[in-house]
């Protein structure tokens, strides 16, 4: 039997403000338990939450960018349930009216076809605090610095195909929200979560079989991994004719299964209803026009611009406009530079990023500068240092060796590209290696690669190979 | 709108109360009178009345994005139960 796989996801970001959704609590990340905690995030009775417009503005901007609706007026709702990590029984979040909705974001799948993929709505909500049951003899801890904390909750239509094409999504939003300014996307600290909906259907079916949703998957990796296992385990259910049953379930990294949490006569039932705390949200024209001015080049058409003022390609163009000061540190390099972009990219998406990912450092806070960086590339292209020693030098610089100038004259790795220094080279690499040059003369022009190897090897990798390479070919003749 | 023995378990469950078996016939007849009270809605006409989120015909006034709230959780836990280590310890949630 065929199956066709369908997905939708519903990512919780956590918006950067400096205070709480309802209340000015700080919403900072690692503080000690239950310092940033106040009353309206503790749910004593007789406070009232007050909403943070920068969270609305954040939403709003979100929504441009995905080309949604931003709803004049929208409502918050209570949901309902028991938890300790959320003392009022209930989180504020909106149901019924969110303030954004009907968007859509292009994806690029593997065979470099584009496909749209439909945002149902996203709207605002306050984060629960945590549990912590390790370490606790039959009781659990609860910290909730966390609890308050503005989340946009993005809900994707269920459009997706493949745990691939949900992780091109999934990166796809977690790029838009970091390009925004509106989320940190930190998956480690849990700024950026994502719950996945799974179901299959007979291919040609049009109706959706019951979903699984799987919860607690906060790499880009265990997405795609508990899709996978759950798509198997649906397979094999139907398949030996069984069903799904509607639940939800968790994501075990460390066994890579997902397993039953609570099924559908189990799950809440969370009544919904109007928060009577909170009047709606209305949003005026005026406010939608001025969060628009403050909107970024979106990561969409920055990779196109790149594509076309660098003549890179799409994939290289996609690379480099990854995340927002990457793209900025680029073109930098290229105009400190003053063109090239292709070498510019090359050395940017490979020295640069090999060495930032070997040794675990950010862009922004990059040993090598990207006036440092343009500064070897220079070297590179008026031949004052070969692209090979360029290796060296880039290591030096991420050492702290100074700037390339320096480390070239430091270590003495100019180019030799003087002929007659280089023809010197070649004669003395004849001499020693008389019985090769007798064999290439006789016809064996394999041994053309070994003289080449000998007088990089006698000028330390300093003669300009372009030059070696011409001359060698005239000695070597005779 | 007669609700069922059924259905009043599932509300006391939801409402986290813990009511007698005995007691559900009881709950039963007097929930449902308070629906059919309320039901008495249903026969109004509402179809040029736009749906209302709230009484107050007002806005929403939003807030500063700045933090006002200092760290006094000694003075929240004294209400606490139990707390160890600055957490509020509550009975185990999970098994």
């Amino acid at each position: 039997m065929e199956w066709e796989t369908v997905i939708g996801l519903e990512i919780h970001t956590q918006l950067l403000t400096r205070s709480k959704i309802f209340s000015g609590a700080a919403t900072a990340f690692g503080a000690p338990p239950n310092t940033q905690a106040c009353l309206v995030d503790l749910g004593y009775p007789g406070v009232l939450p007050v909403l943070n417009q920068e969270a609305v503005r954040m939403a709003v901007k979100f929504g441009l960018a995905i080309g949604a609706t931003i709803a004049p007026r929208s409502v918050f709702a209570r949901k309902n349930y028991f938890y300790p990590d959320l003392p009022k029984g209930y989180q504020i979040s909106q149901y019924e009216l969110p303030v954004v909705s009907r968007g859509s974001v292009e994806i690029e799948l593997e065979d470099g076809a584009s496909k749209r993929i439909g945002i149902t709505r996203a709207h605002l909500e306050e984060d629960a605090g945590k549990s912590l049951h390790e370490g606790f003899a039959g009781v659990s801890g609860i910290d909730l610095n966390r609890a308050g904390t503005p989340l946009l909750e993005i809900v994707s239509e269920p459009d997706l195909r493949s745990a691939r094409e949900a992780v091109t999504y999934m990166k796809k939003i977690h790029t838009l929200v970091r390009y925004l300014g509106i989320c940190d996307g930190n998956m480690q600290e849990g700024s950026f979560r994502c719950d996945a909906n799974v179901s299959l259907r007979r291919k040609g079916e049009v109706k959706f079989g019951t979903r699984a949703e799987l919860k607690n998957i906060n790499s880009f990796h265990f997405v795609e991994k508990a899709i996978n296992y759950e798509i198997g385990r649906q397979a094999e259910l139907l398949e030996s004719g069984g069903k799904v049953v509607q639940e939800t379930r968790l994501y075990d990294s460390k066994k890579n299964e997902t397993r039953s949490m609570r099924n559908k006569e189990e799950a809440n039932d969370y009544r919904y209803f109007p928060d009577p705390d909170l009047l709606p949200l209305e949003i005026a024209p005026q406010l939608i026009e001025a969060v628009r001015n403050t909107l970024p080049e979106l990561p969409d058409a920055k990779r196109q611009r790149f594509a076309e003022r660098y003549g890179l390609s799409g994939y290289d163009a996609g690379l480099l406009t990854a995340s927002r000061e990457l793209a900025d540190y680029y073109e930098a390099v290229v105009e400190a530079v003053g063109g090239e972009p292709k070498a510019c990219a090359n050395w940017v998406m490979g020295e640069l990023a090999a060495a930032l990912n070997r040794d675990n450092q950010d862009i922004t806070a990059s040993p090598v500068s990207a006036a440092a960086l343009a500064g070897l590339i220079k070297r590179v292209l008026d031949n004052t240092v070969s692209g090979k020693l360029a290796k060296e030098v880039f290591e030096a610089m991420w050492a702290g060796e100074g700037d390339a100038d320096a480390v070239i004259a430091k270590r003495g790795l100019t180019q030799i590209t003087d002929s007659s220094a280089i023809e010197k080279v070649i004669e003395e690499v004849m001499v020693a290696n008389a019985e090769q040059l007798a064999a290439y003369r006789a016809g064996k022009d394999k041994l053309f690669a070994f003289f080449v190897g000998q007088v990089m090897k006698a000028s330390k990798g300093k003669a300009n190979p372009q030059q070696v390479n011409e001359l060698l070919l005239k000695k070597l003749k005779g | 709108m007669a609700l069922t023995p059924a259905e009043v378990r599932t509300i006391a469950r939801l409402a986290r109360l813990a009511i007698g078996e005995q007691d559900i016939p009881h709950y039963a007849r007097n929930l449902s009178r308070i629906l059919e009270f309320v039901a008495q809605l249903d026969r109004a006409d509402t179809r040029d009345i736009a749906p209302m989120a709230h009484p107050l015909d007002m806005a929403q006034r939003l807030r500063e994005d700045v933090v006002t709230e200092t760290d006094q959780r000694d003075v929240f836990q004294q209400n606490a139960p139990q707390v160890q280590a600055g957490l509020y310890i509550v009975p185990k949630i999970i098994e």
